[in-house]
């Protein structure tokens, strides 16, 4: 039996990628786990109400269940991070790929650029440019994807650069390959491994920058259930109601936590190949 | 570092300062918000579209691109980053006022985390792969995967709301206002570094010195603090500069939970005001201080390292 080696030579990947899949199924089934509560139903009466009976995590203030927020905030934050992570894998390898395999101008264009972008603090950066955006998810995920694609250019380019003048390539050249083909059947597929597996591990970090942008306010509007909105709207009532703050803090640390140790799990079931 | 290479970096750092200004320049201009509109609303006003094209002229919106971005470039060399919307103050005094507290924080921040992360991570290089080892890895790891404003919260609701021993909010500006604000911002600091000083000191102590030393009955804390730890500083303190950058993006969520006047609460409060001098001036502080203390980590090779001199 293959798969059943593969789950024991790789357990601790297998954990983690099944608990990755619940949260993600959590998060589309957010109105079944619910139980078709509304998460922006405001119930006036029922307000800042602790945890327990009918709200297992309390209510906020405007009488909103906070389980259903927490639950619905998967979706956006999960989104948000697959969407900002997508976004740099793939204008880092295009750009990165390009890069070191022409050389010359485009390689300097792209990787002064890139030189810019990392010697100065990107968050500082990203806050500026989603706050003057305009508050949305949308313009989060730009502003940290703009500010994040530089790595991933930089380690395709490193890639690319290895392989560059390998013999099979100047074979391909050669007998005439046209470029674009070299490109994508020589050059991508070498450099996708090791994208993914700092894709996969960066997904916890995005996770969190994004639920920092919008903590500022420079993120997801309310009344929209996203956690880093929530720990705002939570902020002046850590007095009187601290549930308000734990339960989606609580939230993003779990759901950090479960990529984190996916993606350093993936990073040892794919480094094989490379050793 | 030689006086050439010093004269590059030099160069490189003005060059990536004008990419930055140009670069904020760019978003500030083609902002959906419009300054002025945003400055009546503030004073509560409903300007008559007179009023706001007279405005524009006045603060010279009117003109081209780039004849303004020049024009703001000019007066910044000169130390005039331009006048607040909000404030009415010049943007110097304003980031100038808030430099130190949040200076304070993050040197603060800094020590608090190398008291921590330093003895930690050379307990984990000391005793790779023990329990201490794997215990340690997972406190860092569920460090690094706390968000710092959900860190500030629990501490704030710990220290503050049950406790009662330290104030809720912290624009006092005394000693006390530092602790909570310092300890949130050291906290995931400290967790990725106590990783790397591992790292650090593991690749030390595999060098074939450690063994000879060994060899020669040398105690092993002298070892450890008289030859491993001074020669894994190198990248220690590049990691310290580096580390910065995300340390000053952090100060600004910091700052806001517990009302610290910093330069990341203005510069919050001025981005969600489209107080665009303000944000352009912030922005342009950070990278200039961010790229000075780089530079002044590379010159400071030279004394911990004397491989590095006179190259």
């Amino acid at each position: 039996m293959k798969n059943k080696s593969f789950v024991k030579k790789n357990l601790s990947f297998c954990i983690f990628a099944v608990l990755a899949v619940l949260i993600i199924l959590v998060a589309i089934f957010a109105p079944v786990v619910t139980g078709g509560v509304d998460p922006s139903a405001a119930v006036l009466k029922d307000a800042l109400q602790a945890p327990g009976g009918a709200h297992i995590f309390g209510t906020d203030k405007l009488g909103r269940d906070i389980f259903t927020r927490v639950i619905y905030g998967a979706r956006t934050s999960m989104t948000a991070a697959f969407s900002v992570v997508l976004i740099i894998f793939a204008l880092g390898t295009v750009l990165g790929v390009l890069s070191g395999y022409f050389g010359g101008w485009v390689d300097a264009v792209i990787m002064r650029i890139a030189d810019m972008m990392v010697s100065f603090p990107g968050m500082v950066f990203a806050m500026a440019i989603a706050g003057i955006l305009g508050a949305s998810v949308k313009n989060a995920v730009i502003a940290v994807a703009l500010v994040s694609w530089t790595k991933y250019a930089r380690l395709a380019r490193s890639l690319v650069l290895k392989i560059r003048n390998r013999d099979y390539v100047a074979a391909a050249v050669v007998t005439g390959s046209k470029t674009p083909y070299i490109l994508t059947k020589y050059m991508v597929p070498n450099v996708i491994p090791t994208l993914v597996i700092t894709a996969a591990t960066d997904i916890g970090g995005m996770m969190l920058e994004l639920a920092g942008l919008s903590f500022l306010g420079f993120g997801a509007k309310a009344p929209a259930p996203e956690w880093g909105l929530m720990l705002n709207e939570g902020r002046p009532f850590v007095q009187s109601a601290p549930w308000m703050m734990i339960y989606p803090g609580a939230a993003i640390f779990v759901v950090v936590v479960v990529f984190n140790l996916l993606g350093d799990a993936l990073r040892d079931v794919l480094d094989v190949r490379d050793e | 570092m030689s006086a050439k290479q010093l004269g590059k970096r030099l160069l490189q750092i003005v060059l990536v300062a004008v990419g930055i200004s140009f670069l904020t320049f760019m978003i500030t201009y083609l902002a959906p918000g419009d300054p002025v509109t945003t400055m009546y609303a503030a004073a509560g006003m409903m300007p008559s579209e007179e009023m706001i094209q007279e405005t524009r002229e006045a603060m010279g919106l009117n003109r081209p691109m780039l004849v303004q971005y020049f024009d703001w470039l000019k007066n910044c060399l000169k130390g005039d980053f331009g006048t607040s919307y909000a404030y009415h103050k010049p943007v110097a005094t304003l980031l100038l006022d808030r430099l130190w507290p949040t200076l304070k924080l993050s040197i603060m921040s800094m020590f608090l985390m190398l008291l921590v992360a330093v003895p930690i991570g050379m307990a984990q290089a000391t005793h790779k792969n023990s329990i201490v080892d794997y215990a340690l890895r997972g406190v860092t790891f569920f460090g690094v995967s706390m968000p710092n404003f959900w860190v500030g919260l629990l501490l704030m609701l710990i220290f503050c709301v049950r406790l009662q021993l330290l104030p809720v909010v912290s624009s006092g500006g005394d000693f006390k206002s530092l602790i909570l604000p310092s300890v949130t911002l050291a906290f995931a600091m400290s967790a990725k570094y106590t990783r790397q000083v591992r790292t650090a000191i593991l690749e030390e102590l595999s060098q074939d010195y450690v063994t000879g030393a060994r060899a020669r009955g040398v105690k092993e804390w002298q070892i450890l603090w008289q030859n491993v730890f001074p020669n894994s500083l190198l990248p220690l303190i590049t990691m310290l500069g580096l580390s910065l950058g995300s340390l000053l993006g952090g100060t600004a969520v910091v700052e806001v939970i517990f009302s610290y006047p910093g330069m990341g609460s203005l510069a919050v409060s001025a981005i969600t005001a489209y107080d665009y001098p303000l944000i352009q001036g912030y922005v342009l502080w950070i990278s200039l201080i961010y790229m000075l203390v780089n530079l002044a980590v590379d010159i400071s090779y030279n004394y911990v390292d004397p491989r590095m001199r006179g190259r």
